[in-house]
């Protein structure tokens, strides 16, 4: 007979599970041919490997109330966070030279409190109902900003404009089928300019759970997890978004978190329960972004210099690395 | 002979190039001058035929003679029209000289078409042009399952009340949230990290008074808490050990005198002070 058929022939369930069967060591359960006799044999193979592991977890705890103190602390399970791939770019908080470029880079301006921004919000061509929305909501969060439609307008042409009326910053939506799907993002005169993917765009009306709409107050700004001198710049753009100062009255906060390249944003309003608990409810769009390119100047795709693009077959390779 | 071809191919029989709708017959060759499917202006129903056509922004002038009928490769005679628009047009006058008044009209009639769209391409073609980048689909499910499984990493909820919590510490808010727990324990350890001394004025606010300690307590705002050297000019405990990366950050009381609470009191002392609650009375409900 075949090797793995076993003594009983046929296609019912199978012999039952008490009985003792010796297969050739080079056995696998996917050489069986026949599919419930193979599911069958799988299944039981299943359950052995799950009783083998639980054995072994209890074992394993067994001793290590054996031990009781003298046992080894508890190993650390490995995360893509842990494994992270080390990007000489880190910045150290003691760096001085970091510190210095900081101090004397596009945003000092704005860190020296010279300059209020002031934020131009606008879309590509003809957009569709929902990017409109967008970028309505995006102008209540984002203080002191303005929405103006472009109607076919080249950007070159309107960027020395807004540096003409004092606009610190621009922001562009790009719209794919009716849906924004870009974002890029320019500090006015003279400045950086990033372009980033945008993904998972939720409206206000779409978030669950929402309060009220936000109120005029100027929102804190909470940058998590930029560490690299890419991550500082990045952050440093968005933080240039908002005035200096928030007014805590308001008790609004937004919030740009980067996990693995991916920048999530939030807008929530908070309120301490106790010195212990806070909560936090959601209001404001949400979406995330994920950074494509960095220029050096405003927005030039031909003839600009690029700081940073994302090139996918080089920096993809990877699943440990992340760039901010 | 024309008669013939047209009335095998255009009222009976089938054509290849004949697309007809409701109301009208088109053709769909090339070489047709007008589009439409007529007697007149079928290509193959006509032994002397001429067309205008455009290649690479440049207009030709096709003739057609029955005497090259038999040879189907030099039917068509090719001739290159000038750029200048009237002399095109006195070229195509005389290069179809004696030619059935119908097909020197039609050929005009195209060529004036075809120059306008021609300039209207070089107009826009000067003007913002969108660039279509195709997507790639592996690309794409690939960057939205790491999306995914990155919000999941990032625990958004519990890092944003994390930091909220950090802030409430390091007194970014100043005055406006009192919780005298928060003071009590503070004053603990006011207490005992530093030696009893006298104590000339005692202090009844617990949150209060922060201005004289702290001048750069406007500065250090909340959205640089993550960046230590932003506004920090004077090195500063707070702002060294809050570190970028979120899950390391502790805040560490130094040695140097943490600013808010009762110092110097010879006992364990809370005075607790009731105030107006200054927050809106509207609060929304905490999520």
């Amino acid at each position: 007979a075949a090797p793995g058929s076993g003594p009983g022939l046929g296609h019912g369930s199978g012999p039952p599970a008490t009985e003792r069967v010796l297969f050739p060591p080079t056995f696998s359960v996917s050489e069986i041919k026949n599919k419930q006799r193979r599911h069958f044999m799988f299944l039981r193979w299943k359950q052995q490997q799950r009783k083998e592991k639980l054995a072994l977890k209890k074992k394993r705890r067994k001793e290590r109330e054996a031990l009781g103190d003298k046992a080894p602390p508890k190993a650390i399970p490995k995360t893509i966070e842990n494994q992270r791939v080390y990007d000489e770019t880190t910045v150290d908080p003691n760096d001085e030279e970091v510190a210095f470029d900081e101090a004397t880079d596009e945003f000092a301006p704005y860190f020296n409190r010279q300059t209020v921004p002031k934020i131009l919000i606008t879309t590509s061509d003809r957009p569709r109902g929902r990017t409109v929305r967008f970028c309505e909501q995006l102008a209540t969060v984002i203080p002191n900003s303005h929405v103006y439609y472009r109607r076919g307008l080249a950007l070159k042409r309107i960027i020395p404009q807004c540096i003409a009326r004092d606009f610190t910053d621009l922001i562009v939506i790009n719209e794919d089928r009716k849906i924004p799907n870009g974002l890029v993002l320019s500090h006015l005169p003279d400045g950086p300019t990033a372009h980033f993917r945008m993904s998972s765009v939720r409206l206000r009306k779409e978030i669950k759970r929402k309060g009220k709409e936000p109120t005029e107050h100027a929102p804190e700004v909470i940058l998590n997890n930029f560490t690299t001198r890419l991550g500082h710049s990045i952050g440093r753009m968005f933080a240039a978004l908002f005035p200096h100062d928030p007014q805590f009255i308001g008790r609004q906060v937004a919030t740009f978190h980067n996990q693995r390249d991916y920048i999530f944003f939030r807008f929530h309003r908070y309120i301490f329960k106790s010195e212990k608990k806070v909560g936090i409810q959601e209001l404001g769009p949400r979406f995330t972004l994920k950074l494509r390119s960095l220029q050096k100047g405003t927005f030039d795709s031909k003839f600009g210099e690029y700081e940073w693009i994302h090139k996918r077959r080089e920096m993809d390779t990877s699943r440990r690395k992340f760039h901010l | 002979s024309p008669q013939v071809v047209w009335s095998v191919l255009g009222n009976r029989q089938f054509c290849s190039y004949k697309m007809s709708t409701k109301t009208q017959n088109f053709c769909r060759n090339e070489y047709n001058l007008t589009g439409l499917c007529n007697r007149s202006s079928c290509p193959l129903a006509n032994s002397q035929y001429a067309t205008v056509r455009e290649e690479k922004g440049r207009c030709y002038l096709y003739m057609k003679v029955i005497e090259r009928a038999a040879f189907p490769r030099r039917l068509w005679e090719r001739v290159l029209l000038s750029k200048n628009y009237e002399k095109a047009l006195e070229e195509i006058d005389e290069n179809l000289i004696y030619w059935p008044r119908f097909l020197r009209h039609k050929c005009k009639q195209r060529f004036t078409k075809i120059t306008q769209y021609l300039i209207r391409i070089r107009k826009l073609t000067l003007k913002r042009q969108r660039k279509l980048v195709p997507l790639r689909r592996k690309i794409e499910r690939r960057e939205n399952r790491r999306e995914e499984k990155a919000l999941i990493a990032a625990q958004l909820d519990n890092a944003i009340e994390k930091e909220l919590l950090e802030r409430l510490k390091q007194d970014t808010y100043g005055d406006i949230y009192n919780f005298p727990i928060h003071a009590f324990d503070k004053a603990l350890q006011q207490q005992e990290a530093e030696s009893e001394s006298d104590s000339d004025a005692e202090r009844e606010e617990d949150d209060d008074e922060d201005v004289d300690r702290r001048e750069f307590v406007e500065a250090e705002e909340s959205e640089l808490s993550d960046f230590e050297d932003m506004d920090k000019l004077e090195t500063s405990s707070e702002g060294e050990q809050e570190e970028v990366e979120k899950k390391a950050s502790h805040s560490k009381w130094k040695g140097k005198a943490p600013l808010k609470g009762p110092a110097r009191r010879k006992r364990p002392y809370i005075e607790i002070e009731y105030e107006e609650e200054t927050e809106p009375s509207s609060t929304t409900k905490a999520a």
